[in-house]
């Protein structure tokens, strides 16, 4: 298997939040935390191990991609955009009326998107069902799915968590955008998650801890789970920050689902435009 | 249509009828898979589940992910159905029902077993009374209250393949004979079992049989009854409702169920729009379940042929009225 090396990596998380702000901005705001810090996982996983056909959305021997926290869609679609699942133009229709192009993740009306997902918790479920298939059909299917600490209430992910254990499905790679924030405040004000590595281990799954900026270390978690199946599925815990990937956003008091003014993608873009400069990018 | 009923129970259960036909379908069609929450036993489905551990999975007791599974498994080449009791295969996973599987465009179909007073010693906490009316409102759905063991043998077939939600209501047991084996069913229509020019009796599940009794009653004393088995209350065979109505002008409906968005509420609501008669409906008057035989129950909630008939006059007096 030949790798990306960490400067395409990078490279490939920045156009992600370039697209994440080109669909965002275009409808004057959006979920714009819980996508930017996925781009460096969206990256590895696009880059390196996803094996799909942009022609044949549902060629059926494809990996699956889950996004289990369906609001961080503009993420999702930014990292299909680039893997030419469909015109990166189409990103300035997010949630515009007639928009074909959804907020929240939708597998009828974009290519590439596996579940049609926004009511938090069932993804998961849905990731077991198409990993189990694999297992079933015999073939070597990767299924890879994303929760959030928030979703990480609902019982149904707890639900999927035990199902997953039974099945031994060891094809299904799970991560779990740990950003510690949801809507109404942190975790651990709302409800607090624990350790959720620990609790995944004692669900009966490999799962460790990285962080979500470092695409090596994303990396070689992702190789692992896919190199050294062992009858069990992997959770790998993404250590991020709610928009990770801009100072002025990361540092909102709740940058969940917000208003996008040109001068506020103003500093974003220029922050992004810095970040290219180190990666030898030209970002207009 | 000819039919075979003569009020004895059935040559068939339908947990026999169940598991001869997801027996067939599995070994026709490898992509066959049937899940079950922990309820294989009260289907009597534990055999299929030795014998054919790649099509037949237990979830345990997590019906929300056992949909989910459902979805994840069409996504990926199969074609599910999925079962449990009808509280906890409609009411507890209706969010799962209505998203993953309606709006997310999958193709499953899901049974829930003893629906309405059917649940008779398992009280009021597994008698769903209001399924139909949750699953009507899933665009794209196909909801079949069953009558009779043949239809349930063959909607379980002919459903194989279709797209978007298929909820299939049954009893476990208990149901008569109405249908000769090989009777042609099709989503959206419904049939017509006997033919009057007084009223028109519309029924789905085991109301069926039972207005086949009413229309007995009614018989002796001269009234002449016409009587429909809809089976799917949705889509809704309003070509036969449209024309029983014109033919009739009076219309009772009949549903082990609330009529709160049921199938009186279905046939009331098509009708007031296209041709309006007297419509009186017979089911759950917005109560919750309770404890009984299928005997008792059908007392305490009026789901005899006795009611059936009482309601009938009133609509004939209600026609007369106007």
């Amino acid at each position: 298997m030949s790798l990306s090396s960490k400067r395409e990596l990078e490279q490939m998380a920045l156009n992600i939040r370039l697209g994440i702000i080109r669909a965002i901005t275009s409808n004057h705001g959006g979920h714009i935390g819980g996508s930017f810090d996925l781009a460096e996982m969206l990256a590895v996983v696009y880059s390196d191990f996803m094996r799909v056909n942009p022609e044949k959305p549902d060629w059926d021997q494809r990996d699956f991609m889950i996004f289990s926290k369906g609001h961080a869609g503009p993420a999702l679609y930014a990292a299909l955009a680039l893997k030419g699942f469909f015109p990166e133009e189409r990103l300035e229709n997010l949630n515009n009326p007639n928009s074909l192009l959804p907020g929240h993740c939708d597998r009828n009306h974009v290519p590439g998107v596996d579940a049609t997902t926004g009511s938090l918790g069932q993804g998961l479920s849905i990731a077991c069902g198409a990993a189990l298939a694999g297992k079933l059909r015999g073939t070597d299917q990767r299924v890879f799915c994303v929760t959030g600490d928030g979703e990480s209430a609902e019982g149904q992910i707890w639900e999927a968590a035990q199902f997953a254990a039974h099945y031994s499905l060891d094809n299904l790679i799970a991560f779990l955008d740990w950003n510690k924030m949801q809507i109404d405040g942190s975790n651990d004000e709302v409800m607090r998650l624990g350790d959720p590595v620990r609790k995944y281990q004692a669900f009966g799954w490999n799962a460790c801890l990285v962080k979500g900026n470092e695409v090596m270390a994303i990396q070689r978690a992702v190789r692992r789970a896919v190199e050294e199946p062992n009858g069990k599925p992997s959770m790998i815990v993404l250590d991020t920050v709610k928009g990770e990937g801009a100072r002025c956003i990361v540092e909102m008091a709740n940058n969940h689902c917000i208003g996008f003014s040109d001068e506020l993608c103003g500093k974003v873009m220029e922050e992004l435009r810095e970040q290219g400069r180190k990666l030898g990018m030209e970002v207009e | 249509m000819k039919i075979r009923y003569t009020g004895q129970k059935a040559e068939k259960e339908v947990f026999q009828v169940f598991n001869e036909t997801m027996r067939q379908l599995i070994e026709q069609d490898a992509r066959v898979v049937y899940l079950d929450a922990d309820l294989m036993g009260s289907l009597k489905t534990q055999e299929l589940w030795k014998r054919y551990p790649g099509n037949v999975l237990n979830t345990g007791i997590q019906e929300a992910n056992m949909v989910g599974v459902a979805c994840g498994l069409y996504l990926n080449g199969f074609k599910p159905y999925v079962h449990s009791f009808s509280p906890f295969a409609s009411r507890r996973v209706f969010d799962q029902v209505f998203l993953s599987v309606g709006y997310g465009r999958k193709s499953v179909r899901v049974i829930g077993s003893d629906a309405g007073i059917m649940a008779t010693h398992n009280g009021g906490t597994h008698m769903c009374f209001e399924d139909i009316a949750m699953m009507r409102t899933v665009p794209g759905a196909c909801v079949v209250d069953i009558s009779d063991p043949v239809m349930c043998g063959a909607f379980l077939k002919m459903t194989r393949d279709r797209p978007g939600l298929t909820y299939i209501r049954m009893p476990r047991r208990d149901l008569p004979d109405i249908y000769p084996p090989e009777t042609a069913f099709a989503e959206g229509r419904g049939m017509l079992l006997r033919e009057g020019s007084d009223i028109t009796l519309v029924g789905c599940g085991i109301m069926v049989a039972t207005c086949l009794q009413a229309a007995e009653l009614l018989a002796s004393d001269g009234i002449e009854a016409r009587v429909i088995d809809i089976v799917t209350v949705k889509p809704l065979d309003e070509e036969l409702l449209l024309d029983s109505a014109g033919r009739t002008g009076a219309v009772v409906t009949a549903e082990n169920a609330s009529v709160l968005g049921g199938l009186g509420s279905a046939v009331a609501e098509y009708l007031s729009s296209v041709h309006p008669v007297p419509v009186l409906k017979v089911g759950i008057q917005d109560s919750f379940g309770r404890v009984g035989t299928e005997s008792f129950l059908r007392k305490a909630y009026g789901l005899t042929p006795e009611s059936v008939a009482l309601r009938a006059r009133e609509a004939l007096k209600l026609k007369q009225a106007l």
